[in-house]
């Protein structure tokens, strides 16, 4: 009766097989069950909204939870430890592998460095990161949620620390029931403080991706680091502290727009952890098992998968937002299976399409044969084609570039004898971390078309000039182009050539403008 | 239990809302949502008494931070004010003719002066520095000088302005007017010779007694002009006031006569000085040069380019 569905129960009984009923309580409803309030106040009831509950997860080990460890180690150890990696980049640039130099308007990337008008390799990451979700998303689930998310692992993080300092689920437990006192709180105090530390961490290693990290931390600790920098790890560490220590599953059932997003993006052939209702249901205890041998199903309803939820949910229930599929009911379950003597696998991976098809009868499916279908082909396809691409614009291309703007006003000027000039702001880009000499010419103009810049007087004009361009840097020209009485020109263009040994040139198109009164017929 | 009613699909309770048999579930939101609510309820209380917020018919409601938009302009304009006095006083103190030895003092200089150039001197000369024909207003991005086109020849000119009688140490001259004294075929003739002089028109040896007789005084024999008073070259592609023969004619009857204002005492010595350097970098600036007179010595340089491209 009660067990029927785990939701019609008219007066469960508090079992302790049903611990996790209170922990899944809404609103009053298990309550109200131990002590049945009349009709009348049920109307009048003010718990419309939820109270707070803390999930005591239990620990649990297994294939899934070894690698959320392996997981989390690594995506902690990136975080923490990349901004400390050195790379030697010579006397001109800065030799942090990794450094996002927003007041130099440069992207370090170990041997790449992006600058700002090469943005699209940037937008090109993004977009590959986005189908790379729909990638990941639409063959195994929310593997981002389960295991990738920061939120995920900073949750998992705070909760070793909670088991660190109380024990485990039961023990938590009691302690979370028991009044205040002197062992209660200096347990919480040292508990929040490191807390506090992890998420001061977390914040401070933020910072280190935008200055040089030796450099910063110095700075940070003797008052001299910029006012943005304490901002940010004071905001970091307070986000950290809360939505790690205390929001946790909050976040991702009220707070994030990706679980909806995600859902959006499933459909009956991806993976995602589900419990097989036709092999577990009708759910009972061992002992009601052996009073009734063939009346239950492989569930003993121990409610292990509840215990070791990190977001409290019972999986059983089916597909939830709440549900970050981490994996974890599965351990816990299959070595609960192993225990009894029943085959694994009562929880499991499994698309819904193949759960169909053991439910129907046949036999069950290797999960990985999921991944065989072309919506994945398709957007592996699409993801490693921006990808070849990126790399290739990477591997082609130059590190001189030259932009030109013509002067608008005026766009010619009449000289004294007759000749007509022209004014431009070049622009050149020397993006290697040595200084270079470059040459500009002039291509396409008439014989006697000669160019001065503000760094070369008017008396050394001559059809090409050379330019010093620091390292890593753009220099900005104003440039005259002269065209010599009775000369026209249109269309010409600028070409810079780096005097080193890559010769790179960059040819940039650009017009000439004359008064009509120079023009042949006008004289 | 009446009001403990399950709903069968979700299996979650109903909260006891019916209109029209459409009825509401109980899927609580938790309370932190709602604190979080009453917080910025605070929040926005508190903000209502520290910033301004109620508008009022002519002002809002000031504040208690006493905070507006205008006075953070204002820091920030004193700020930068506060940034720039280094340059400043660096500027003032450096003569005029070599700031050009400190490229980064020019530099700034040049940057100044475009910013006042915009507030002071586009009304008649144009946001591009190319002045107005039709009006008169000269192109200052030219290499055409008519009082001198060096750092210390421009300061002068903005400081005491063209034929501006409330300066003494103005620039002025006056083109005496012939009307009266050529007649119309005089006049035309004479125009003839001061176009022929660019190769404009074809050689007129009556204009050309006339022009020796009344205008190469001022003008130069060849109509090379004379800078120091002010007397135009006549012999170049660029003309103030036209180049067609009606255009000359009409000047050498009833000249025309520009003037601009004298700026000394309305903007201070380093932004005159930052305008100077602005005007002169526009590209037809001229050097000073100590040894001689300053007679020409843009077209001297603009043939020396023209035999130095040619070759």
């Amino acid at each position: 009766m009660a067990d029927a569905d785990g939701l019609e129960r008219p007066a469960p009984a508090p079992t302790p097989a049903r611990d996790w009923a209170a922990a899944l309580d809404r609103g009053a409803a298990a309550p109200s069950a131990a002590a049945p309030a009349p009709a009348e106040q049920d109307l009048l009831r003010t718990d419309l909204y939820a109270k707070g509950k803390t999930v005591h997860n239990k620990r649990i080990d297994g294939p899934f939870r070894r690698f959320k460890w392996l997981v989390m180690l690594v995506t902690l150890t990136i975080y923490y430890a990349t901004p400390w990696i050195r790379w030697d980049r010579g006397p001109y640039a800065p030799d942090q592998a990794v450094l996002v130099d927003l007041a130099n308007r440069r992207f370090y990337m170990f041997d790449i460095e992006i600058w700002p008008h090469e943005f699209y390799f940037v937008a090109g990451l993004l977009i590959m990161a986005g189908i790379g979700l729909f990638l990941v998303t639409s063959a195994v689930g929310r593997a981002w949620c389960g295991y990738a998310c920061p939120q995920t692992v900073w949750t998992d993080l705070f909760q070793h620390v909670d088991r660190f300092f109380d024990g485990d689920r039961n023990a938590r437990m009691r302690l979370d029931k028991a009044p205040w006192g002197v062992t209660k709180t200096t347990r919480r105090l040292a508990k929040w403080a490191v807390y506090l530390a992890i998420a001061f961490w977390t914040g401070g290693a933020w910072i280190m991706y935008f200055a040089d990290a030796p450099t910063l931390t110095a700075d940070f600790w003797s008052g001299n680091a910029a006012p943005v920098a304490y901002a940010t790890v004071a905001v970091l560490t307070g986000t950290t502290f809360w939505l790690g220590g205390f929001m946790r599953e909050q976040v991702c059932i009220y707070m994030c727009p990706w679980p909806r997003i995600q859902a959006a993006m499933l459909d009956e052939k991806s993976l995602i952890v589900t419990y097989k209702d036709w092999r577990g249901e009708q759910r009972g205890s061992l002992k009601k098992a052996a009073k009734n041998p063939g009346a239950y199903g492989d569930c003993i309803d121990c409610a292990m998968c509840v215990a070791v939820c990190p977001t409290g949910v019972d999986i059983r229930e089916g597909q939830q937002i709440g549900c970050i599929t981490c994996g974890l009911c599965i351990d816990a379950c299959d070595r609960v299976m192993k225990e009894v003597g029943r085959p694994r696998g009562l929880i499991d991976y499994a698309t819904l399409e193949q759960c169909e098809a053991e439910a129907a009868g046949a036999p069950a499916t290797p999960a990985w044969k999921a991944l065989l279908r072309p919506r994945l082909a398709l957007y592996f396809g699409v993801w490693a084609a921006i990808g070849a691409g990126l790399l290739f614009a990477l591997g082609t291309r130059t590190h001189t570039d030259l932009t030109v703007s013509p002067d608008r006003n005026p766009p010619f000027m009449l000289l004294k004898d007759g000749s007509v000039r022209n004014a431009y702001t070049l622009r050149l880009r020397n993006m290697e971390a040595r200084p270079r000499a470059m040459e500009v010419a002039l291509v396409g103009l008439p014989k006697g078309a000669v160019m001065w810049t503000d760094a070369v007087s008017l008396e050394n004009a001559a059809p090409t000039q050379t330019v010093d361009v620091p390292a890593n840097a753009t220099r900005v020209l104003r440039t005259y182009v002269m065209l010599p009485p009775g000369e026209t020109a249109s269309a010409f263009a600028f070409r810079l050539t780096s005097l080193d040994e890559h010769g790179e040139q960059d040819v940039t198109q650009t017009t000439f403008a004359q008064p009509a009164s120079t023009m042949p017929g006008n004289e | 239990m009446a009001n403990k009613r399950i709903d069968e699909p979700t299996g979650t309770e109903f909260v006891g809302h019916e209109w029209d048999g459409i009825e509401e579930l109980n899927t609580p939101l938790p309370r932190w949502w709602l604190y979080t609510f009453y917080a910025t309820v605070v929040f926005s209380l508190v903000y209502v008494v520290l910033y301004p917020a109620w508008p009022l018919i002519d002002k809002a409601t000031a504040g208690t931070l006493g905070w507006s938009s205008r006075g953070d302009l204002a820091a920030e304009m004193r700020a930068a004010e506060a940034a720039r006095a280094d340059t400043v006083a660096r500027i003032a103190a450096t003569d005029i003719e070599a700031l050009a030895a400190d490229p980064a003092l020019m530099q700034a200089a040049v940057a100044g002066g475009a910013a006042a150039f915009k507030v002071n001197c586009v009304q008649c000369h144009g946001a591009g520095a190319a002045g107005y024909q039709e009006y008169g207003y000269p192109n200052l991005n030219d290499d055409d000088w008519i009082w001198g086109g060096t750092l210390t020849d421009i300061e002068y000119t903005l400081n005491h302005g063209i034929r501006w009688e409330a300066a003494d140490e103005t620039r002025v001259n006056y083109m005496p007017a012939f009307e009266g004294v050529l007649d119309a075929a005089q006049a035309k003739a004479v125009a003839g010779h001061v176009l022929s002089l660019s190769g404009k028109a074809k050689a007129n040896p009556a204009g050309a007694q006339a022009f020796a007789d009344n205008c190469a005084a001022c003008h130069g024999s060849a109509g090379e002009g004379m800078p120091a008073m002010g007397a135009p070259a006549l012999n170049d592609a660029i003309w103030l006031y036209g180049s067609s023969e009606a255009a000359v004619t009409k000047q050498i009857l009833a000249p025309r006569h520009g003037v601009m204002p004298a700026w000394k005492g309305r903007l201070d010595p380093v932004t005159i000085k930052m305008l100077a350097a602005y005007v002169h970098s526009r590209g037809g600036g001229q050097k000073a040069a100590p040894a001689q007179p300053a007679a020409e010595p843009a077209g001297d340089v603009a043939a020396a380019t023209k035999a130095d491209s040619d070759g």
